[in-house]
C-alpha cells in the first residue's frame, strides 16, 4: 500500500506532504521557517519548549508544530503578532527560571536560547527571576554539567537514549524541581554506563553540558543525531 | 545487591507475576515500597537490572510521583494534605505547628527516626478539610490541638506503629 499524501495551507501557501508528516517538517520541506528549541532532527519530538507553537485556522488553541501531524485542509499560520508575543514570553520564562547570565557562560555567542531571544527581540525579562543555585558536576573526565544553565529541553536525554542507546541521563522530580540526572542521581564520574561519547554536549542548545576546555563552536553539532540515524537506516 | 531475605522473596514473586515486563515498572515500584517501606538506591538498581531498564529512568519515575519514598520513613508517619481545599482551610498553620513542636522538617524525619512529616496533594476528602493523616488514620477538620495531641499519643506508644 502506498503512503497517501496530505494537502494543506501553511501561511497561505498550498503544500502537499506525505501523510502523518508533522507541521514543522511540512513547513521546513517547503522553505518555511518555524523557530524551535527542544526539537532536534533525528530525535523523537518532545514538545516541551513551546517555541514552535503555531495557529491553526478555526481553533483558538495553539499547537506545537514539532508534534502535531498535518491534516487535509488545515490552514496553519506560523507567523503572527500573537505567536510572536507568545514566543517572546516563552523565552522570557526560560530565562527567568534559572540563572542565565550570557557574559559568564561558555555558550555565549554559540547559544540557541540567546540567539532565539535576539531574533525575537527579547531585550528584557519581565518576570521575576528565580536566581536559584543548581548543582554543577565536573567529576567526569571531560564532560561537565552545569544545571544552572539547563532549560530541560531533554535533547541530551533523548540523544543518549535513542542514538547512543545507553540512557544514562534522565529527569528526576517534576515541575520546578526537575533536574537532569546521571544514572541513580550520582556523580557523572561514577557512572558505569556512560560511554563518554559526548553527544549530549554536541546537542545541548545552551551551555549546560560541555566538554571541558574545548571551544563550544568545536563541540556543538546539531546534525549528529540525524547523521547517525541516516547511516543506521541505510 | 539486595539482601537475601523473605522480603526479596516477596519482591521476586511480584516480578514474576508481572512477567518481568518493563511496562509494569509502576506496579512493581508500588509493591516494592509496600514490601520494603521505601525505595532505596539498592532496591531501585535491582529493579532496573531485572527489568532491563536504565537506572536513570527508574530513578526518574520513582522521583516523579510523590507517593514513592526514597528515604526510610520514621516509626510514625504524619502526612499533611496540601490540596486546594486544605490549603484554603489553612493546613499550613498545622504543618508549621507540627514542624515547630516536634522539630521536624516536611519531607524529613526527626533525628531519632521516630517521626516523619510528609505532604501530599489532595487525598479526596475536601469536605473534611483540612486533613492530616497520622499513621494511616485520617483526621478531618483538623485543628492544631487535636493533631499535636494525636501525634504525641502515637509517639508515646499509644496507637499503632
Amino acid at each position: 500500500m502506498s503512503i497517501g499524501t496530505t494537502t494543506l495551507k501553511i501561511d497561505g501557501i498550498e503544500v502537499t506532504v506525505p501523510e502523518g508528516t508533522t507541521i514543522l517538517n511540512a513547513a521546513k520541506a517547503n522553505g518555511i521557517n518555524i523557530p524551535t528549541l527542544c526539537y532536534l532532527e533525528g530525535l523523537t519530538p518532545w514538545g516541551g519548549c513551546r517555541i514552535c507553537m503555531v495557529e491553526i485556522h478555526g481553533t483558538p488553541k495553539l499547537f506545537p508544530a514539532c508534534a502535531t501531524p498535518v491534516n487535509t485542509g488545515m490552514e496553519v499560520i506560523t507567523q503572527s503578532e500573537k505567536l510572536r508575543e507568545y514566543r517572546k514570553m516563552v523565552v522570557q520564562l526560560l530565562l527567568s527560571e534559572r540563572t542565565h547570565v550570557c557574559s559568564v557562560c561558555v555558550a555565549n555567542n554559540a547559544c540557541e536560547l540567546q540567539k532565539l531571544a535576539d531574533e525575537l527581540g527579547v531585550d528584557h525579562v519581565m518576570f521575576e527571576r528565580n536566581w536559584t543555585s543548581q548543582e554543577i558536576d565536573s567529576t567526569h573526565k571531560s564532560l561537565v554539567i552545569d544545571r544552572n544553565r539547563c532549560i530541560l529541553c531533554t535533547r541530551c536525554i533523548r540523544v543518549c537514549d535513542e542514538i547512543e542507546g545507553v540512557h544514562i541521563l534522565d529527569l528526576k522530580n517534576r515541575g520546578k524541581d526537575s533536574q537532569i540526572i546521571i544514572d541513580l542521581d550520582q556523580k557523572w564520574g561514577d557512572s558505569d554506563y556512560c560511554t563518554s561519547c559526548g553527544k549530549c554536549a554536541k546537542v545541548c542548545p545552551v551551555g549546560a553540558i560541555y566538554v571541558e576546555s574545548e571551544a563550544l563552536s568545536e563541540t556543538k553539532d546539531k546534525h549528529i543525531a540525524e547523521f547517525i540515524l541516516s547511516r543506521r537506516n541505510r | 545487591m539486595l539482601k537475601d531475605d523473605n522480603r526479596k522473596g516477596m519482591l521476586e514473586k511480584v516480578l514474576k507475576e508481572n512477567d518481568y515486563q518493563e511496562s509494569a515498572l509502576l506496579e512493581i515500584l508500588h509493591k516494592a515500597q509496600e514490601i520494603y517501606g521505601y525505595l532505596d538506591k539498592n532496591l531501585l538498581t535491582y529493579v532496573a537490572n531485572v527489568l532491563k531498564l536504565p537506572p536513570s529512568h527508574v530513578f526518574g519515575v520513582a522521583t516523579f510521583y510523590s507517593y514513592f519514598k526514597l528515604k526510610a520513613p520514621g516509626q510514625h508517619v504524619v502526612t499533611g494534605c496540601l490540596g486546594t481545599a486544605c490549603y484554603v482551610k489553612e493546613v499550613e498553620d498545622i504543618m508549621s505547628a507540627i514542624e515547630n513542636e516536634f522539630n521536624v522538617k516536611r519531607g524529613g524525619s526527626t533525628s531519632d527516626g521516630k517521626l516523619s512529616l510528609f505532604m501530599t496533594r489532595c487525598i479526596g476528602a475536601c469536605a473534611m478539610a483540612p486533613n492530616i493523616i497520622v499513621d494511616d488514620e485520617v483526621i478531618g477538620k483538623a485543628t492544631k490541638e487535636v493533631v499535636l495531641e494525636r501525634i504525641k499519643l502515637a509517639l508515646e506508644g499509644g496507637a499503632s506503629a
